[in-house]
């Protein structure tokens, strides 16, 4: 019982971690973002952690983990309710509490829309946005992570030594799951306003820098529940090793995408340092807990590198991603989950297979089903502000409001 | 009468300031102003190159007695100055009439 309690303890502190994510996110994208756009903003990352809660409560934890089911899809089973031994050391090996689990996995679970919001920043209509949050995140993301947390098909993909895939923490189940949608939304959507003149890349400048950087360190902190939590109990070995992991490779992300950043363009960009670490993060979530603490750093390395490149490829390729969640959580989270086939305790050929597999599957489910719904979305009600709501701001238009009534707008 | 406006850099504003005071100017109005010119600033984000033309300056508005001219100028031109493109321009103008709303009363002492 007392190790139950201890355990029980460090998953609702990681709970709470998670939950405070949120708030890492919202800053981070408004930082990232113009002035004129942040109420709508802080508006759609209220609405995902409030209404994601309640979808999950509904819906969302019964999809995810069905018990015993085809593998492929769970049934809906409305609301929650513990099993008789959810309260006991019997439940998870006496890791947490039922309650724990599902209020640990419903602050999990709003993470995907999240991702998506930042990516459609400054010109999405909000009515689209919310509909489409629901949609995502009460049913996409929990059949998408019932394939592998909720003991589905890819749990038990087995090739050679290779038994089933491997996700510790979500590289693949959380952030590459929102970020094929925020890819497939970005390009329904097309860029803002003066992204792309002549055919050339601009820069839209985020208005509040500082912010961004608090959105970061917030994330960063915020990783050691997410990753530590994932852990699913206190175990001293476990828990350790994967915060260490976490905090390398966060660190190794960062430098090196500041590194690259001022080799390739000659300034010294604090939005790519940050964006590094984010991409560092990212990449070890896969296998936090599988890797050496050089493991950790090459893995943090490398996807530091990525971001730097991929932002410029998104650019390039004419996708307008204001905060580089495509570049973050995409990229670098099919790096990270490819990552536990090349690095660590389950590296080998077999298991980078199986890893590749994975990838391919929630790939092909996550744009076809956001591309199905955005694309339904665009037909219908339509996804897009008008040009005039565009250029005076959302908050106007959409909100009627400012977030800094006493500012003046900057005109860029 | 002289009204002398000057667009100044804002870092020096605080030297022009001291200057303006040492030749006697103790009252002047100012406020902070955006325009374009010919200085561009070159910045990078996130891996593109731009250049704002947005630039902040200091906007100093100076009614003084024809007698104030010359030093107000002089004062303006010596403390505001770098030397690079961008440190810029005075402009003087002949003013009609000055009042001192307390008092009613009009005319050059009224800037004393």
């Amino acid at each position: 019982m007392e190790l139950l309690t201890i355990n029980n303890v460090w998953m609702m502190i990681c709970t709470a971690l998670v939950f405070f994510m949120h708030t890492g996110f919202a800053f981070l994208e408004i930082g990232l973002t113009r002035q004129k756009n942040t109420i709508n903003i802080l508006f759609k990352n209220i609405f995902i952690i409030t209404v994601g809660l309640l979808l999950y409560y509904m819906v969302g934890f019964n999809l995810m983990y069905p018990g015993d089911f085809n593998g492929f899809i769970g049934s809906i089973v409305p609301g929650i309710s513990p099993p008789e031994n959810g309260m006991t050391a019997e439940y998870a090996d006496g890791g947490y509490t039922w309650w724990t689990d599902f209020l640990f996995q419903g602050m999990f679970a709003a993470t995907a829309a999240t991702i998506v919001s930042g990516a459609v920043a400054e010109r999405m209509k909000i009515g689209a946005f919310m509909i489409f949050t629901v949609v995502y995140v009460g049913f996409i993301y929990p059949i998408a992570g019932s394939w592998q947390w909720g003991g589905g098909f890819l749990s038990s993909l087995t090739i050679g030594d290779a038994e089933g895939f491997y996700d510790f923490a979500g590289s693949t189940l959380v952030h590459s799951v929102g970020g094929w949608a925020a890819l497939v939304a970005v390009y329904l959507l097309g860029a803002r306003i003066g992204k792309f003149n002549n055919g050339t890349s601009q820069a839209i400048p985020g208005h509040n820098i500082p912010l961004a950087t608090a959105g970061v360190l917030i994330l960063w902190l915020g990783w050691f529940g997410f990753n530590g939590g994932s852990v699913l109990s206190a175990n001293p070995e476990a828990t350790s090793l994967t915060l260490v992991t976490t905090c390398l490779a966060a660190a190794a992300g960062g430098v090196v995408a500041m590194i690259t950043s001022t080799i390739l363009y000659k300034n010294l960009d604090l939005t790519m340092f940050l964006n590094g670490i984010l991409g560092g993060l990212v990449g070890i979530t896969a296998g936090a807990d599988q890797m050496s603490p050089e493991d950790a750093i090459l893995i943090g390395a490398i996807a530091g590198a990525l971001i730097v490149f991929a932002v410029s490829l998104v650019d390039k390729i004419k996708l307008d991603d204001p905060v580089g969640a495509i570049a973050v959580h995409l990229i670098c989270g099919v790096w990270g989950t490819l990552a536990v086939g090349l690095f660590g305790a389950k590296a080998g050929v077999d298991q980078f297979l199986v890893q590749l597999i994975g990838v391919l599957c929630y790939a092909v489910f996550c744009i076809a089903t956001s591309f199905l719904i955005i694309f339904a979305l665009k037909k219908t009600m339509g996804i897009r502000v008008s040009e005039r709501e565009e250029l005076e701001g959302l908050d106007a238009h959409e909100h009627q409001m400012d977030a800094y009534p006493d500012f003046r707008l900057n005109e860029h | 009468m002289k009204k002398v406006e000057a667009i100044i850099r804002k870092s020096k504003f605080s030297s022009v300031k001291k200057a303006l005071h040492e030749v006697g100017v103790n009252f002047f109005s100012y406020w902070d102003v955006t325009g374009l010119g010919n200085e561009k600033e070159g910045h990078v984000y996130r891996g593109v190159s731009y250049s704002t033309s947005d630039i902040q300056r200091r906007y100093l508005s100076i009614v003084v007695n024809d007698d104030f001219e010359e030093v107000t100028i002089k004062a303006i031109l010596s403390a505001g100055s770098t030397g690079d493109v961008g440190d810029g321009k005075i402009f003087v103008s002949q003013v009609d009439e000055v009042y001192r709303i307390r008092t009613g009363e009009k005319g050059g002492n009224t800037l004393k």
